[in-house]
């Protein structure tokens, strides 16, 4: 399967030149360069899956961490529409909460990552391991509305971020139940089989995060997490106001990394990996490319956090058919 | 060459679509938004929005495929489930009826969603389960919990709030989540339905960070049919949302009870919404505060409504968005109102103590009416003093100092103005300065509080028991467990012995 994928790889950059022939262009090294870049990844669409595993009110990070990550690929321009979030508690109307409808992800109140446009797909008791994995694999009741359904074909790039608390080669879900490392593998190696993903990026933020993506076997995966086994993962910093730690230390510098991207930075993954070293975050963030195809330094962030479109351009005129069938629209209830 | 083919492609179904556009033309909708502010005696102001659209259509028997401002998303659930009516609201807090008055519309605590299907529906039980799952994907809540075991069928309760030819209560399904949360993510699609979003109109009121920052939050969808005329040959379909606030006025208004539209909501309103046909703020200005304040609202209002609300007689200022006077060249309207209190009112002074620092001073400038009896209660909270700061003698109490009263008190007889060196001493005690009254300084009796007093004996008592004990108990263990015990061979004697035996065989009494 994977041998299939390799011929029409080859054609492609066949087909690029091909077009560069045509449009005749005078800078020839640098058009060369750009579509070398064009054809690096071969994805049309991004989805994007957050899932913050925690209940309760001190554990206030975990959705702070989930919303950080929600906004900045939103903000890079993954939609609504691509974004399966999950968050198993309510901070932002909390009763707890002294500031309603906001969540800060710095102190002093600075930056309120729930925003005012958010949309939540899974939530409070809807967040389950169960649930998680029928997210994952497709395998999903067929009265599920749209908006709760990760509809990607083998052309997507999927992200996938998951935090909460967990052990060696365990994640805990709410707190009465568990999702291990080889269940997870399992899964993507389902996805893989039904062709849901063309790259998955796979990033944790709990402790002893390396275990979780120990078990991977499914081929063009990567994964980060904030820590090694044996190790825990720390929080950030408290707010006196809000009186709980606000986010963790990992995701506290991926979002200051993020921060600096917009949809058109070259930033590479290998500045993803030097994100929070052992002197800021005191634990040893890891991860894992063997089952990743392409180098790493050739892997752009927004091929995954962003949701930059390919456009081809093309001087031929396309004749559109007389007849127009107005099909019959299914419901189509968004969130 | 392509361009034109193109365009001689498009205009042929264009033309056919001016050829039929005189048969069937876009049925007709219209949206009327509406605000309701309602101070609240306990100092708390509530706020109703209500967002109507009225869509000239019959569903069930059309085709359509064109939506103006009626929703897509929910003109779509009407005739993929048949629906007669849906009821659906989000609610945190408690309506206190007993502070804040009767409520316009009440919704219970979490969601509540209840629906009645049109009589055609074969299977209620499956299109209900259906309907609340795809409900809870366009409104991002957990609905898709609602199943047999929370459902129940009315059978007397719950009739049709709209048109309806018979009611069998076959047909109506409710059902609750006390659990439900409602947050910035319900909101938000909830104004997505909205015809102007939260762009223009009533709607850019509707910010999430001030609208849960209050006591009580319900935001509700109603979808009924109504009458399309008097005569009731056609049915429209009408959708409400409503979104009902009330703010505290201690928890968001800081204890001032004088209220305006940016302190509520941090926006104030600049246009109407151009697809409403009607766009009106309603402020209630009927005072029926007891402690006799009125009510003064700004600006001043162009039209009053009055009318039988909820069983009593109501006046409402009248803001009408659509007329241009109203949003005048200031290009914004921020209504204030707050309440006058009347001028008599009294100074207060309150100083708190600080223990240890300074007592609690109260001083009140009241005024006392005729032939009646005034009581002036406080509260005071007893704190455990340190042994060290008790009296020789704690049971005797602790003393309140007496409290003063000053009073200017009229005189039935006017006095005569006083020489301070002729007039006799008792006169010239206090200056007078009005012969029509006189002055007078009055006290009460000390009061005399029992705080509770600690038994003072009790240390020594303790510390002898458990010295006694310690020692009783410590010293017979160490003495059995250190205690060593050796054999000991009885000594002959020697000398003193032997000189003893003497001694006793003389006297006649046995040897040692």
């Amino acid at each position: 399967m994977v041998a299939a994928c390799l011929p029409r790889e080859r054609l492609r950059p066949l087909a690029g030149w091909l077009l560069l022939l045509s449009v005749g262009s005078v800078a020839a090294g640098r058009i060369e360069d750009q579509t070398e870049q064009f054809f690096r990844s071969g994805h049309t669409n991004n989805w994007a899956v957050l899932v913050c595993t925690s209940r309760f009110w001190f554990n206030y990070r975990h959705v702070a961490n989930t919303l950080s990550v929600y906004r900045s690929v939103k903000r890079l321009g993954i939609p609504d529409s691509h974004i399966v979030l999950m968050l198993a508690d309510d901070m932002a109307c909390n009763p707890r909460n002294p500031k309603p409808a906001t969540v800060f992800s710095h102190k002093n109140m600075e930056l309120n990552v729930y925003g005012d446009d958010v949309e939540v797909d899974y939530r409070s008791y809807e967040v389950t391991v169960e649930n998680f994995l029928r997210v994952l694999t497709g395998r999903i009741p067929s009265s599920t509305p749209r908006s709760k359904r990760l509809l990607s074909d083998d052309r997507s790039n999927i992200l996938i971020y998951m935090t909460g608390h967990g052990g060696n080669g365990f994640l805990k879900f709410q707190d009465s139940e568990e999702i291990t490392n080889i269940e997870l593998a399992d899964a993507f190696e389902q996805m893989w089989q039904k062709r849901r993903y063309n790259e998955l990026l796979f990033i944790i933020d709990t402790c002893q995060g390396a275990s979780m993506y120990e078990r991977f076997y499914s081929p063009n995966i990567m994964a980060l997490a904030s820590s090694q086994v044996g190790e825990d993962s720390l929080s950030h910093q408290p707010d006196p106001a809000i009186g709980v730690h606000l986010m963790d230390r990992y995701t506290f510098y991926v979002l200051e990394f993020l921060e600096e991207i917009n949809p058109a930075s070259q930033t590479n993954m290998n500045d993803l990996f030097q994100v929070c070293p052992r002197s800021l975050c005191v634990s040893t963030p890891g991860h894992r490319t063997d089952l990743f195809q392409r180098d790493p330094k050739n892997v752009l962030i927004t091929d995954f956090f962003g949701s930059v479109r390919k456009v081809e351009i093309t001087t031929d005129t396309i004749s559109l058919q007389p007849d127009l069938e107005i099909t019959e629209s299914r419901v189509t209830c968004y969130c | 060459m392509a361009a034109a083919c193109l365009r001689l492609v498009w205009l042929a179904p264009l033309l056919l679509g001016l050829v039929d556009g005189g048969r069937a033309e876009p049925p007709r909708d219209a949206l009327r938004e509406e605000l309701v502010i309602t101070p609240l005696p306990s100092g708390d102001v509530a706020a109703t929005f209500q967002f109507r659209t009225r869509w000239d259509s019959d569903l069930q028997r059309e085709e359509v495929s064109h939506y103006r401002l009626f929703p897509k998303a929910l003109g779509q659930l009407i005739s993929k489930y048949s629906l007669r009516e849906l009821h659906l609201s989000f609610t945190q807090g408690f309506w206190r009826t007993r502070y804040w008055g009767p409520p316009f519309l009440q919704a219970p605590s979490g969601a509540e969603l209840w629906v009645w299907f049109q009589d055609t529906v074969t299977d209620v039980d499956k299109s209900w389960k259906e309907l609340s799952n795809v409900l809870s994907g366009i409104f991002c809540a957990s609905l898709n919990f609602i199943d047999s075991t929370n459902t129940v069928t009315p059978t007397a309760s719950f009739k049709p709030l709209g048109l309806a030819n018979g009611t069998d209560h076959y047909f109506l399904r409710y059902a609750v989540l006390p659990r439900e949360v409602v947050c910035t993510e319900n909101l938000t699609p909830w104004k997505k339905l909205l015809p102007c979003s939260s762009k223009a109109g009533l709607s850019v009121l509707l910010k999430a960070d001030r609208l849960f920052h209050t006591s009580y939050h319900s935001q509700a969808v109603h979808i009924r049919p109504v009458c399309r005329n008097a005569r009731c040959t056609s049915i429209s379909w009408e959708l409400r949302q409503t979104l009902s606030v009330v703010y505290d006025a201690f928890v968001t208004g800081q204890g001032k009870k004088d209220w305006s539209l940016f302190r509520m909501f941090s926006r104030t309103l600049t246009e109407p919404c151009p697809l409403a046909s009607e766009s009106r703020v309603y402020v209630d200005v009927t005072s029926y505060n007891q402690d006799n304040e009125t009510l003064e609202v700004h600006p001043t209002p162009t039209t009053t409504y009055q009318d039988v609300t909820l069983g009593t007689q109501k006046t409402y200022a009248v803001y009408d968005l659509l007329d241009t006077a109203v949003i005048n060249n200031s290009r914004n309207l921020n209504l204030q109102f707050k309440w006058k209190s009347p001028p008599e009112n009294g100074y207060v002074h309150y100083q708190p103590a600080q223990d240890r620092l300074q007592p609690h001073l109260l001083e009140m400038l009241i005024q006392l009416p005729a032939n009646s009896a005034t009581k002036v209660s406080i509260q005071f909270e007893r704190a455990l003093l340190k042994w060290t700061e008790y009296t020789p003698d704690p049971n005797h109490g602790f003393y309140v100092s007496p409290s003063v009263l000053s009073a200017l008190v009229p005189s039935m007889v006017a006095a005569k103005p006083v020489d301070w060196e002729e007039s006799p001493l008792f006169k010239s005690l206090y200056p007078v300065s009005d012969s029509s009254s006189y002055f007078v300084r009055l006290y009460t009796e000390p009061l005399l509080v029992n705080l509770p007093t600690p038994d003072f004996s009790m240390p020594y008592n303790v510390i002898c028991l458990t010295c006694t004990v310690v020692a009783v108990c410590y010293g017979s263990f160490y003495n059995l467990l250190t205690r060593t015990f050796h054999i000991e061979e009885p000594s002959t004697g020697g000398l003193a012995k032997w000189l003893a035996n003497l001694i006793r065989r003389a006297r006649g009494v046995p040897p040692l």
